[in-house]
């Protein structure tokens, strides 16, 4: 029955199929009759390499054209939504850095403003605060870009790349590690204030790495930019216009690949965005290529935000003055992670007994949020990252749904792919940068 | 004559508020199960009031009125269409009919002092007991052109289907998808109204409150900690 030592086949009511294991595309081929057999569906995925986690395309393919491409979600659909309605308003924070586990700082701050919009504090953020979002959502879309430009190196054959890539992004992590004591879902904004302040040795480790980067960029362009490859991989393939992106709701650096400068750090500012000068950087072509140029012109523009925000951080507050809202105790971070500080301990459990009434029911009961609904949108690394949140009046949020990039991105595959190549599927795809927990949420 | 759960019987009253427990079936009605009074608590004078939407007086202030009076100049049938205006925190929705959901929105994207490009989102809200049509479904639109954001909302009791929207903006395709498939919302003219990311053959729809979030009791140092949905709520 089997016509060869890699690919296993078996005849269905729907055909023949071969379960293939990769580099047993010959024997796939050869086992075909090309006459008679002119079409073959590739089911891509789950588990396949350069799909970025778990997405499934299913191809159908005459020769090495797509002429039908589907992609199937929802493996990787962990309820968060659902969750975040039996957990209270801070708790939610949580959950939500866990959606696009490669934008934590994004999904946190998203969340929280639309929940300070609910509560109607958004002007009572310190300006401390702010800065402090500002500049940890900016290095979070370097660490972003940079694994996007790691994977698709990786996927289109640079492999170096990708290990350079992630070797600079464990430097953002590291400065993270510092500030939250955790590398990822970090859990470190909270509506109303911040987890706990900047320590000096971040701010030093920030200044660090804004000095180093620039030197690692222009290393990856002399790889990467002037390469036969990489310009044949990437130049006129997966083309989407303006008009299409839009049509299927397509934000970001896909967007702005095509010549539209929508940035909502622009157009609609939050966070103070409109005091930070930096430029939105655009292609025209459209394709891969272009997408390639907008993240790293992307990275420049991110580290001339971070560079500004490190010069206004003043000291001050990070907490809202606001007791019912503001976190009862300055947390510190001892050896065993994040926790309360040994002072406020001291002081709930020796000293004051209103302090621990305080402490206990804003902590297990949480804080009640007006009845109503807002929708925030942040300029996430991928896209247009909108939150819509519902409060019923009760100290946990009513609804809470996320306006996913890479999911309403990955929409833009059928449209990318249909006609074209099968190994431009790869490089479209990748210059989509999905990523599946946020996508199925 | 069958004995209804909670009323009499061997069943203790409020010991079935129906899951999910967290959020009762009712805002009047607190987690002992009391009927009628609007006590939360069961036992103190406490009176939950009702969150009520309603009708924003004009002018709606900002970009607001604008909006809304092109679109009445570019949609006549507007006043038939739309059931209430709300200005809440900086935002208008603009709650509307499900029948005229798909022309509204065709208008809002192609007049020339509308131009909402984009259909930045679309999503599901389950006013279970609160609202007589429980779903709601949200549409956030966003003009590019002008910078404006507007919420069309638009309410469905069960069984009722909404017309697609993804005629107008081709988006809105999966998140029509993942509504359906998390409320039972059900779009009429929808290409391929399919489960999106539940699998195929499940049953029910997650996201409904009278969904139980499920999970099973945890021992952590000795103490035993309920599942999430059988927590203790403070409403």
């Amino acid at each position: 029955m089997t016509t060869s030592e890699y690919a296993a086949e078996r005849e269905t009511t729907e055909g023949r199929v071969f379960t293939v294991t990769g580099g047993d595309w010959d024997s796939i081929t050869s086992s075909i009759d090309p006459l008679s057999n002119e079409k073959i569906v590739v089911n891509m995925g789950p588990q396949h390499p350069s799909t970025h986690g778990v997405l499934r395309l299913v191809l159908e393919l005459e020769g090495e054209t797509v002429t039908e491409a589907r992609p199937v979600i929802g493996y990787l659909h962990t309820g968060i939504e659902k969750n975040l309605e039996y957990r209270n308003w801070t708790q939610g924070v949580t959950f939500v850095t866990r959606m696009d586990y490669l934008a934590n700082m994004s999904n946190e701050v998203a969340y929280c403003l639309a929940v300070e919009k609910l509560l109607g504090v958004t002007d009572q953020i310190t300006e401390r605060t702010n800065t402090i979002r500002v500049m940890f959502m900016e290095l979070q879309r370097i660490a972003s870009h940079l694994v996007w430009l790691a994977t698709t190196g990786m996927e289109l054959g640079a492999i170096s790349m990708m290990l350079y890539g992630f070797r600079e992004r464990e430097y953002i992590l590291d400065i993270f590690e510092e500030t939250s004591g955790l590398r990822m879902n970090n859990g470190y904004i909270r509506p109303g204030g911040l987890a706990q302040d900047v320590p000096e040795s971040a701010i030093r480790k920030i200044r660090d790495f804004l000095k180093y980067l620039p030197k690692k960029l222009k290393e990856y362009e002399a790889m990467l930019s002037g390469q036969i490859i990489w310009q044949q991989r990437t130049q006129g393939v997966a083309v989407l216009d303006v008009t299409g992106c839009l049509a299927l709701g397509i934000t970001g650096p896909v967007l702005r690949s095509a010549g539209l400068p929508w940035d909502l750090r622009k157009t609609m500012p939050y966070c103070g965005y409109e005091n930070y000068e930096f430029d939105v950087p655009t292609a025209t072509t459209a394709d891969v290529w272009g997408r390639y140029l907008v993240r790293m012109a992307e990275i420049r523009e991110s580290l001339k935000i971070v560079e500004q925000a490190l010069d206004r951080l003043k000291p001050g507050p990070i907490w809202i003055e606001d007791k019912k809202i503001a976190w009862p105790s300055q947390l510190a971070l001892g050896l065993d992670g994040l926790g309360n500080s040994l002072e406020h301990v001291a002081k709930i459990m020796g000293q004051s007994m209103e302090s621990l009434i305080h402490h206990f029911k804003l902590v297990t009961e949480g804080f009640r949020v007006p009845p109503g609904q807002v929708y925030v949108a942040v300029e996430h690394p991928r896209g247009e990252l909108g939150v819509h949140a519902v409060s019923d009046g009760g100290t946990h949020p009513y609804r809470v749904h996320y306006r996913e990039p890479s999911f309403v991105n990955l929409q833009a595959i059928p449209a990318m792919a249909e006609g074209a190549l099968l190994a431009d599927v790869i490089a479209g795809g990748a210059s989509l940068d999905p990523v599946m927990g946020g996508c199925d949420r | 004559m069958s004995i209804e759960p909670g009323t009499q019987g061997s069943v203790p009253a409020g010991a079935e508020l129906g899951a999910p427990a967290q959020t009762p079936p009712s805002p009047d009605k607190g987690m002992f199960g009391v009927k009628g009074t609007g006590d939360v608590s069961g036992f103190g004078r406490l009176v939950r009031p009702r969150p009520a939407v309603f009708d924003s007086p004009r002018p709606y202030g900002g970009y607001f009125d604008d909006v809304y009076d092109a679109l009445e100049e570019a949609y006549p049938a507007l006043s038939e269409a739309i059931e209430k205006v709300v200005v809440d925190r900086a935002e208008l929705t603009l709650h509307v009919r499900a029948e005229h959901i798909a022309e509204v929105c065709q208008v809002m994207r192609d007049d020339a002092s509308l131009r909402f490009e984009l259909c930045s989102s679309v999503d599901g809200v389950d006013y279970l007991s609160s609202d007589e049509r429980r779903f709601h479904v949200a549409y956030q639109l966003t003009s590019m052109t002008y910078r404006r954001r507007v919420r069309l909302e638009v309410a469905v009791a069960e069984g009722v289907t909404v017309p697609s929207v993804t005629r107008v903006y081709p988006t809105a395709d999966w998140q029509e998808r993942e509504v359906y498939d998390m409320f039972g919302v059900v779009f009429a003219g929808h290409p391929n109204l399919t489960r999106i990311l539940m699998p195929d053959d499940w049953e029910g729809h997650p996201q409904r409150k009278d969904y139980p979030l499920g999970g099973v009791p945890v021992e952590y140092k000795g103490a035993e900690i309920p599942p999430p949905d059988q927590r203790r709520v403070y409403q």
